[in-house]
């Protein structure tokens, strides 16, 4: 089985995260970026349906220069080889014009199913597995916590607020997986050398017919006018417990009015 | 003044939910409401009622064995179409899966502009969001297209207008490509009565503090008698003490309730993320320098096991 594993570069969500003043992107020069972390889980999710059907497992990745990083540690994993996507043009593409470009690339590597998180911890916006599929007419299975693969038959398990749903479509298709599905392996050392040999090609806007107004901040359907940082919350009354904590919380919220 | 479709949320047991309220309540500062059932057979006439309550004039009824048997693509079918015929001032959906899912093809679909965790939206289109994990306030603007909102539970109000609403039958044409993805099974998890855990006004939560999952009881104790809705901290969950679909977080829900009392949570980054936007925070953990204390409007610092069923005592005692 041909599978695409879709993999953003963000900044790590354990620092801080900031949008730029001069173009109110995300700022990904101060931050230090990593995987996003949710993508880890679909790089497992590829490499065992591979190890239990064969296959290849491609990386795929829309970012600057420094993705690569990102791209050689998805590779130390044991995914086959790397697509990254780069072009200046791209910086400011929304998510609409990012599904346009992504959509563009994966029509170059005809996947019989594409894997990815179901969010990104930078922007959490869950739009990119149903915007590609609606681009490539393929079936958008989202929010996998449990996915079988049945020669071309895939069946998702995914949780719903009621409970669970189970879905099934044939490739190809877009699966989307949450952080329940599986437990990433960690890079071996033969792995991360590996990976330092692995082919990663490089694909330019003009390379996928892309038009660089179609993208980018020319191309983009929305626009963040202004951003601030929320004051920061302020620790309020902290009490030791002395045996009366519990009353002493319950006339807190008393006097919140929420008893 | 100019139509503005509400897709609306609900669930099989609890009918309309919440956050379709508060788009109902938005919709009508920005021009006249139209509710949008997508459904199966039957779907809006249980819903009408509530709908017209919060100020619904119309109601656009989609209802077809296609959109319940497959996930969301029919749905944004059926909803593009209606956006063509109508020409709304705006569309808003439920800052939820399946709200952000409809929303993502309907912006393809209409080569249009999407904004989404919007928690308030002013009558000039501009947006309100709230992006890294609550840390900074983003002021944003479809640019290509019509306003295309999705709306985070808990932001609005949710305030009543009655209303009598018209009812439309939508003809419902989906093609091959909308029926990709079939829902071969829906199985209902016992819920009991508790409010859903992204609408709840008060929600308390249990960290690694609880040691186990017999422990949660206590936390499940303290919700009911405030109310509330169960969260679980992802340690917890990834302790297998509580299940997935409570944790509250990077990987969770993000909830903005009225209360939020986290119990045994130490606080890390990753489950601020979750929940940093709630009014007000209340705290208990034995570890006076646990981080959750930075954010707690009333902290105490102690065992969960001594305070948390001398507070049930108390709130009962009091009711």
């Amino acid at each position: 089985m041909n599978i695409v594993v879709l993999v953003k570069q963000v900044p790590d969500s354990g620092a801080d995260r900031n949008l730029r003043s001069d173009d109110n992107t995300v700022d990904r020069g101060s931050a230090s970026n990593v995987i996003n972390e949710m993508d880890e889980y679909a790089i497992e999710e590829a490499l065992k349906i591979k190890e239990a059907h064969g296959g290849e497992v491609t990386i795929l990745t829309m970012g600057p220069d420094r993705a690569t990083e990102s791209i050689r540690k998805a590779l130390s994993m044991g995914p086959d080889k790397a697509v990254h996507v780069v072009d200046d043009a791209l910086h400011g593409s929304c998510a609409v014009a990012t599904s346009k470009v992504l959509a563009a690339a994966l029509g170059t590597l005809n996947p019989d199913l594409v894997i990815c998180g179901a969010e990104s911890t930078d922007g959490r916006v869950q739009v990119m597995p149903h915007m590609l599929a609606e681009r490539l007419g393929v079936a958008a299975l989202t929010g996998a916590r449990k996915l079988t693969v049945d020669g071309g038959n895939l069946t998702v398990e995914r949780q719903t607020e009621e409970g669970y749903e189970v879905v099934s479509a044939s490739t190809p298709a877009v699966v989307s997986v949450w952080d329940t599905i599986n437990e990433p392996r960690y890079p071996s050392f033969k792995g991360i050398m590996a990976a330092k040999k692995k082919p990663v090609q490089t694909l330019s806007l003009a390379d996928l017919g892309v038009a660089p107004g179609e993208v980018g901040f020319d191309g983009a359907t929305s626009t963040v006018l202004e951003h601030s940082k929320r004051p920061p919350r302020s620790g309020g009354a902290k009490i030791t417990d002395e045996g009366d904590g519990g009353v002493k919380l319950v006339e807190f919220l008393a006097t919140e009015k929420f008893v | 003044m100019a139509e503005v479709l509400v897709v609306v949320e609900a669930t099989r047991e609890f009918g309309v939910k919440k956050v379709t309220l508060e788009m109902l309540t938005l919709a009508r500062e920005l021009g006249t409401p139209s509710a949008v059932v997508l459904g199966g057979p039957g779907a809006a006439a249980a819903l009408a009622d509530r709908l017209g309550e919060y100020g619904a004039e119309k109601i656009y009824a989609a209802e077809s064995e296609e959109i319940d048997g497959y996930l969301v693509a029919p749905k944004a079918t059926v909803l593009a179409d209606l956006v063509r015929r109508v020409s709304p001032a705006a569309v808003l959906l439920a800052s939820a899966q399946e709200g952000k899912e409809i929303a993502a093809r309907l912006a393809v679909k209409l080569d249009n502009g999407i904004l989404t965790d919007v928690v308030s939206l002013d009558t000039d289109g501009t947006a309100t969001q709230v992006a890294f994990a609550g840390s900074t306030i983003v002021k944003s603007k479809v640019t290509r297209g019509l306003p295309l909102v999705t709306l985070r539970p808990n932001s609005v109000n949710p305030v009543p207008a009655p209303a009598t609403p018209a009812v439309e039958q939508l003809t419902v044409q989906v093609g091959d490509t909308d029926k990709l993805a079939k829902v071969v099974d829906r199985v209902a998890e016992q819920k009991g009565s508790r409010p859903e855990l992204t609408e709840a006004s008060v929600v308390v939560s249990g960290g690694r503090g609880v040691g186990n999952a017999d422990n949660f009881k206590l936390v499940e104790e303290l919700a009911d008698l405030l109310g509330g809705a169960v969260g679980a901290s992802r340690a917890a969950v990834d302790s297998g003490f509580y299940p997935h679909q409570f944790q509250v977080g990077q990987t969770g829900k993000t909830v903005s309730p009225q209360l939020y009392v986290a119990l045994g949570i130490s606080g890390a980054i990753q489950h601020r993320a979750g929940m940093q936007t709630s009014k007000t925070i209340v705290a208990v953990n034995k570890d006076a320098e646990a981080p959750i204390f930075e954010l707690a409007d009333f902290g105490v610092v102690g065992d969960l096991f001594k305070v948390v069923p001398q507070a049930a005592d108390e709130v009962r005692k009091r009711k």
